[in-house]
Order: C-alpha cells, then structure tokens, then sequence
C-alpha cells in the first residue's frame, strides 16, 4: 500500500485522461476485479486498470484505517449487518406465509365462483340448444346470428353476478379452427386477447378440464384503469350449436395486493426500527466496555512517556473497575520500582560524583606539595630526586584518572550537553595532531592527515570531537610501533567522518567492540608507557553518542586498526552511513594476504607493505624499516580508493554474508577473521540504533 | 619585572592543610599571604588584611563563599579568585555573580594558581594617561574613574578593564575569547561564562537601562562591542 501511495502522484495526472477507456476496457472484467480483491490489493492486470484500481481505493483508505482502529464502529457495522439480514430473512418468511394464506382463500373462493359460472354457461347452452331445436329449422345463418348474440348475453349476465369482483371472457377455441365469426368478448372493457395467457389457452384448447393461472388484466384504454394483477380460470365450453369455445373468469387480485403491501410496509418499517435501534444499542453497550478501555491505552501511553502518577479513575464493582484496580496498582508498583531505581542510580552516581570532588582538596595539596618538591629535586639525592618525578609524575595520571571518572559520571547521570556548533573538522584535526606531535616523535611516528583539501563542516561540540580525536590520535601513536598514523577526512551525504589508521599490533579476534569498555586493557601484561586512564574511549564513544554519531573500530592482528568517528552533519539527523568503510581498502583481506603476510590465491597482488608478523613476533624486525618503503609504495596506492576526498559517496557496509563468500576460498584462518567481522558489523549496527534511539 | 612585584593575598580556606600550602607556594613567589579559615572572620580579616587580591573557597563553614563574596565586593572592588572543585555546577555562576572576578578548579598546579593572580594583579602596572569616550560615559585610564555627565561610577578593576578594553577599539567586535585573553589573561578557550557574567554585572552599573544596553552591545552570534558615542 505504501506502494501505492508513493508512485501514485505522478501515475495519477497522467491516467486522468484515460480513465473512461480504463473502465472501458476493464468492463468484462470488472466482477473479477472486484472479487479479486479491491481492498486485498491483489491485483494483476494492466497498468490502466491498476491505476482506476488505486483511485477507487483512495477515498477508502482512510475508511479502513478507521475500521481497523475503532472497536466501537467495528461492533455497530457487525451489529447493524447481522441484523439487517435477520429482519430481512424475517421479513420474506412472513411476507411469504402472509401472500400464501391470501392467495389460497381467495383461489377457494375463485374456483368455486368460476364452476359455478361454467355450470351456468353450460346449463344456458343447453337451454339455447333445446331453445332452437324448438325453433325448428330457422336456417343456419339465424343460428349463427343466435350464437353470437347468445355469447354476448352469456357474457353479460355471467358477469353480472360479480360486480367487479371478477370479469368474464370468451374466446374462440383455436383447435377448432372455424370462429364462425365469434370473435372474443370480455366484460368491463377487458381487452381479451392480451388479458389471457397464451399457455393457458393451448392447455385449455388440447384439454377439457379447468385450468387457471396468474395474469395481469389489460384494460381498453377507454376505461382508463391501469392493469391489475389477477387469478384466471378457464374451461373449454359448448355454445348451443355445440362448437367448442373457452370461458375465463378472470378475478383480479387488487385487494389482496393492496394487504400485502401494507404487510410489507408494516413490516419493512419495523424492521428499520428494530435495526437502527439494535445499532444503537450495540453502540451504547460496546461505549460501556470501550470508555474504560480507551482510557487505559490513554493512561499507558502515558505512562510509558514517563508521567508515572497518572492513574485510572475506578467507579463501582464491575470487571471494568476491577481492570482499573489491576491497572492503578500495576502502576503503582511500576512507579514505586522505577523510584527506588531512580533513588538508588542517582545515589550511586551522587556518590561517584562526591567522591571525585571530595578526593579534590587533598589532591591539590598533595599536588602542590608534589611540585614544590618536584621544583627543588636538583637539591635531592638521585633516589628521591627520582622518588619526586615518579610522584609528580603519577599525581598527573591520577588527576586525569579523576577527571575522566567525573566525566563518565557526568555522562551516567544524563548531565552531559552538547553545546553544537557549525566547526570545520579540518581545524580541530590540525590542533590534534599538532598536539600529539612530540609523543609522536618520541616515538618515530608520522602522522600523516589526508582528505583536507576542503572544508568538512558539522554542527558538533568543538570541545567533544577535539577530546575524542585526540584520544584516537594518541592511541594510535602508542599502539602504532613507530609506524606511519594516518587521520583521513571526508564529508558525504548528511555525515562527515574522520578515520584514524594505525599499522601497529592491531585488533585481535572480538576485541573490536571490546576497545570501547570501561577500564579495558589490550593485553594485562603488557607494559603501560603512557599512563591512559582507561576511560578514554568509554568517553570518547559517548561523546558520539552524545553527538548522535558513531565510534567504530576496526582491526586485524598485526595489520594495525582503524577507529572511524562519524558525525551526523547537522545536529539530530539521524546517520545512515559513514562516508569511509570502516575497513580500510589497505587491510590485509583487501590487499588479498593471509594473515602471515603473504600473497594468498593467485598472488598477482604485490604485497607493497612489507610483511608482518603477528603479535607475538613484532620483535623479529627492526621497527623503524618498514616506514620508507611504504611511503614509496601502499599508501599513495591505496589512498585515492579509501578516500574520496572530493565529493564523496556514501559507501556501505559491505553485507556478511558477500564477505563470508570470499572467506571461504580465503586463507587459512579467515573462519575466525569472518566471525570478528560480524561481530563488528553487529555492534556497528547496535551504535547506530543506540544512537538513532536519541 | 612581574616576578619582583609584591601583593598582598587573603587565603579564605577552611582545609588548613591546603591553606598552609597555598602558603608556602604565594610566599615562594613573592606574596605575602595571610590566611583566615571561617566565613564569618573572613570579612574582619579582610578589612585588617587590606590584600590586593582574595583567594576564596566555595565550600567554608560558618558563611559560605558566595555570601563572603558578596560582602567583600560590597565594600571593595579587590580582585577576587575563587577555589571551587565543581566547574560544571551552578555555583561557579553564582560565585561569578557575587562578584568573583576569576575561579580556579581544583586541583591546580601551583604554576597555574600564580599565573591567574598575576594576571588579576598586572592592571596595578603604571598605565599612561588616557581619557576614552563610550556612550555617554567619559573614562579616565590613568585615573581609574569612569564618569557620567560629571558623576562618577564606582567600577571594580576588571569590569574597568572590560570597559577599556570595548572602548579602546570601538569599531572592533569582541569575541567572547578574546575578551578571556585580554581581560583575563587566559592563552586558550577557557570558561565564556566569565565573559557573559562579567557584562551583565558592568551593564547593571553603566546601563540606564539594562535590559536595552547602549554602553555594551550584544552582537548576536559573535560576541560583544562598544556602543556608539
């Protein structure tokens, strides 16, 4: 449907113009169609009839919305349906018992009426017949003359008797084929020929019983009566020069009409009552169960948006007052359970935070003491010369271990703001790196910056994204082993990113998502140069997060890691994608090695970054080598590809599963590689929910 | 020449240990501290003191620093620092508002706390005869007198400070870090808050009106300049 609604605009001016030859078209197949499902939406056809389709069920999406959504009208409609085709049923039942007992008293009286007037014409011919044998031989042409003359006065005084409650009519009998002149009459200006069926003349010509039937009476326009439904009876009788002809009477059924159609509407209007008011019951009784209802969903909504003392107002002792009872408990409980968190969170964090302030006044004594000793050592003997460097030293260390736990504090406790501005991250990442470059040459490190041709503009906390990279930058360096760090830039879509490259010992195996915990070391044993604190990317990922942004990291063991930053560009948009794969295009896998460094597969790829070796071996080669030969080779190579640079694309995760496919011809080893990477790509995509959610 | 110039600083602490450190350090680079530990002495103290500037923590007994604050600005326009160990709480701008010129997280590094009372002490340098016009306000540099239509406006040093600084250059827009580095004597971003805190308190004495001011002007997204004279 939402199909529908999104092609629908442009589809319909055009199909406007066309719509009469849709219908047109689409005429035979119209029962198909609408049995085909107008509102399932399951329809095949041409594009014209999905069209008329689509403007047909318009005006009745909003209809459906409201009868998915609403009990109430869904009770009434059901209520108003069944009920209409009970009445109806009713209805016809009654209307039938009614019309038969009519029909059938009437018919009685009829036939009994009409055997009476057979009989009488009978015995009349008789009596003309013996009439005219009395006569003599008055001669053929008087009989004749007779006959006629004695049917017109059959007519009359059969007919007679009735006085408009039947009329009579002769006709000639057909099978007899000489008329003899005796055409058809018929009382009260019948027209005779029209008024009579012509089945049930031919079973009256071929039989000599009485037959009768339904009819409708045709009047001679003179009598200025409109035809009347009614019963005829007919039999073949003799005239009295014994030629056969047939006698009808015809009974009209006027009165009986007239009862039954009052029946009818008697009916019919009682029938609307009894519906309408069925209706309106249901819906009186439906709001006595909905009310209450609806006031519920009304109060949960609620609720659940955090105003935690609405409650349900209870009257009487019914099922709905005891569902208000349960109700108004339950969120009770719920408010009572969600303070005590409340309480017991807000005393935790009130006592991180008091311990970090508390912890400030002998800190700052300790620190001054600390400098006034570290200032005089020259006049130390070497041991405590060396005992006050330690303790200026770790006093630095332990301030910035406060700071960042008064961070993370402020971070728990929700009183984090962000304080966004439109920045140009190509500032920020200039202030960083010049920062970071003395402990980048204490450690031979290069730290290369590229994708800073243009501006790379976001709306973000200059102070936050500063913090964050400055943590990546200087990570980067410690864990890089001397070898080059490379901070790329790029904008794309609604997103700008920064990437920060290491080729040092990398990630092992699921350590990707871990980098991020809070106090979390690489490896316990290893021997700490510079004293982190440990909070720094716990810090650093909520600072994206705060941001609406991602921190993601990337490595492989020995090949060196990634961590990727990336900001919505204006503050609240929610991110799709990130304009740098978080994989860089220079990893191993992209390079086509295994992890032992060598070409794998055809080995047409020339491994331009030399070999190394895995973690424990880092001290096999002198560490200072690789750094020439790189330069002249992978990294101009690679860069162009990894970096977009101007007008970038936004370039997708690659999917798992197309990874997995090429894992399996991969090297030895790419099974466990596989299964970092979905984890990865899971908690990537966890991030991204985390921080949509916001 | 700055390590040579001597001042006088009232240390309001009530954690003798630090009181007795910020000591040694003041005395080491040439100040003459004197220490009081209770809220309610710190006001005698001070008058007796008579210091060039005031060191004052938040947190005392007895009084507490915003209401010493308070008071001392009352009667005098000395420099007052204050010591707080929570940057990121309302108490920084309550103790801005009371009047404190400047404040000092905790913990600092003695190098840090002497450079802010440099700083807070280097106006008392010689400055050359200067008469500058904002507004309808005249100011007297040399003198130190900000005047109204012959009426003097009693002014603390660093709201004086302020006011010159918008005067001297009245054409130019002050961003709020600038201000920081040439009032304050701050070299990176520090806290704006000072900026926004210390012009509303200069607006209140200067303004006729405070809530339209025509002496400090606000430049929407930039930060502040000298109204037209």
């Amino acid at each position: 449907m939402s199909r529908d609604s999104a092609a629908a605009a442009p589809g319909r001016t055009g199909a406007r113009p066309e719509r009469p030859v849709g219908r047109k078209k689409a005429g035979s197949r119209w029962g198909r169609f609408l049995e085909g499902g107008l509102l399932q939406g399951g329809v095949q056809g041409s594009p014209v009839l999905r069209l008329v389709l689509r403007w047909v069920r318009r005006p009745l999406l909003p209809v459906m919305r409201l009868w998915r959504r609403n009990i109430q009208l869904k009770v009434v409609v059901t209520t108003l349906l069944m009920s209409l085709g009970v009445v109806l049923l009713l209805g016809f039942v009654v209307i039938g018992q009614v019309r038969n007992g009519l029909l059938d008293a009437k018919v009685k009286a009829s036939q009994s009426q009409a055997t009476g007037g057979f009989a009488a014409a009978k015995q009349n011919a008789d009596e003309a017949a013996a009439g005219t044998a009395d006569d003599g031989a008055a001669g053929d042409e008087h009989a004749e003359q007779n006959v006629i003359q004695w049917m017109s006065d059959l007519v009359t005084s059969l007919s007679s008797g009735g006085q408009g409650a039947f009329e009579v009519v002769t006709l000639p009998a057909s099978a007899g084929g000489d008329t003899g002149g005796r055409g058809p009459r018929a009382s009260g200006r019948v027209i005779p020929t029209d008024s009579v069926p012509e089945d049930l003349r031919e079973r009256i010509d071929s039989n000599t019983g009485v037959f009768q039937s339904y009819t409708r009476i045709v009047y001679h326009p003179t009598a200025h009566k409109d035809p009347q439904p009614a019963l005829v009876i007919g039999k073949q009788v003799n005239d009295p020069n014994n030629n056969p002809y047939q006698l009808y009477y015809l009974f009209p059924l006027t009165q009986e009409e007239k009862s039954l159609s009052l029946v009818k509407g008697t009916l019919a209007t009682a029938g609307l009552f009894v519906v309408v008011l069925l209706g309106a019951i249901a819906w009186l009784v439906v709001r006595q169960v909905v009310t209450p209802v609806r006031m519920a969903a009304g109060i949960a909504e609620r609720l659940s948006a955090g105003r935690l003392q609405e409650r349900m107002k209870v009257t009487g002792e019914d099922d709905i007052a005891r569902l208000g009872e349960a109700f108004n408990k339950m969120a009770q409980n719920l408010q009572l359970k969600i303070q005590q968190l409340e309480d017991l969170s807000r005393m935790q964090r009130r006592f991180v935070s008091d311990v970090s302030h508390e912890l400030r006044t002998p800190l700052t004594t300790v620190r001054m003491a600390a400098d006034v000793i570290h200032e005089a050592r020259e006049d130390f003997d070497p041991v405590t010369a060396r005992s006050a460097e330690l303790l200026a030293d770790q006093l630095d260390r332990f301030e910035s271990l406060l700071a960042d736990l008064l961070e993370i504090s402020r971070f728990d406790a929700g009183a984090a703001a962000l304080e966004a501005e439109p920045i140009d991250l190509r500032e920020v990442v200039r202030r960083v790196v010049s920062g970071a470059e003395p402990l980048a040459e204490r450690k031979g490190t290069q730290i290369r910056v590229v994708g800073d041709q243009q501006p790379i503009v976001a709306e973000a906390d200059a102070r936050r994204v500063e913090r964050v990279l400055r943590n990546l930058v200087v990570n980067a360096v410690e864990h890089g082993e001397g070898k080059d760090v490379v901070v790329k830039l790029a904008s794309a879509g609604g997103a700008v990113a920064v990437a920060v490259r290491d080729y040092g010992v990398g990630l092992k195996p699921g350590e990707a998502t871990r980098v991020f915990s809070r106090f979390w070391r690489a490896d316990p044993a290893r021997a700490r140069t510079t004293g982190g604190t440990g909070l720094g990317l716990s810090i650093a990922l909520e600072d994206a997060r705060l941001h609406g942004g991602w921190l993601q990291a990337w490595g492989e063991p020995g090949g060196g890691s990634q961590f990727r930053l990336t900001l919505p560009r204006t503050a609240d948009e929610p991110l799709r994608g990130s304009p740098i794969p978080l994989e860089p295009k220079d990893s191993r896998r992209n390079r086509g090695l295994n992890d032992a460094g060598l070409p794998s597969g055809g080995g047409e790829k020339v491994a331009t970054v030399p070999a190394q070796t895995s973690g424990d071996q880092v001290s096999v080669m002198p560490t200072r080598d690789p750094i020439p030969s790189r330069h002249g080779g992978a990294v101009p190579k690679a860069d162009p590809t990894a970096l977009p640079g101007n007008g970038a694309r936004v370039v997708p995760r690659p999917a798992s599963g197309a990874r997995r496919q090429e894992d399996i011809a991969g090297p030895p080893g790419a099974e466990e590689r596989s299964s970092e990477e979905a984890g990865q790509d899971g908690e990537s995509s966890k991030h991204g929910e985390a921080s949509r959610g916001r | 020449m700055m390590s040579f110039m001597k001042g006088r600083v009232l240390v309001v602490d009530d954690d003798t240990a630090l009181a007795e450190m910020l000591g040694i350090v003041l005395r080491g680079e040439g100040f003459e501290p004197s220490f009081v530990a209770d809220g309610d002495k710190a006001l005698a103290a001070f008058r007796e003191a008579k210091p060039d500037l005031v060191l004052l923590d938040l947190m005392l007994p007895g009084r507490d620093g915003i209401e010493v604050c308070r008071l001392i600005r009352a009667e005098s326009g000395v420099p007052i620092v204050m010591l707080t160990a929570k940057s990121d709480t309302v108490d920084v701008v309550v103790g801005l508002e009371s009047g404190a010129d400047d404040y000092i997280v905790k913990p600092f590094k003695p190098k840090e706390l002497v450079a802010r009372i440099r700083a807070r002490l280097r106006r008392s340098e010689e400055p050359a005869p200067e008469q500058l016009a904002i507004g309808d306000l005249v100011i007297d540099v040399a003198g130190h007198s900000v005047k109204r239509d012959g009426q003097s406006i009693a002014l603390t040093p660093l709201e004086f400070d302020l006011l010159v600084a918008l005067a001297r250059k009245p054409w130019q827009v002050f961003t709020r870090e600038v201000l920081l580095e040439q009032v304050w004597g701050y070299r990176h971003a520090a806290d704006t808050r000072l900026v926004n805190v210390h012009v509303q308190r200069l607006r209140s004495k200067v303004e006729k009106d405070p809530e339209r001011p025509e002496i400090v002007v606000t430049v929407r997204g930039v930060g502040y300049k000298a109204g037209p004279s």
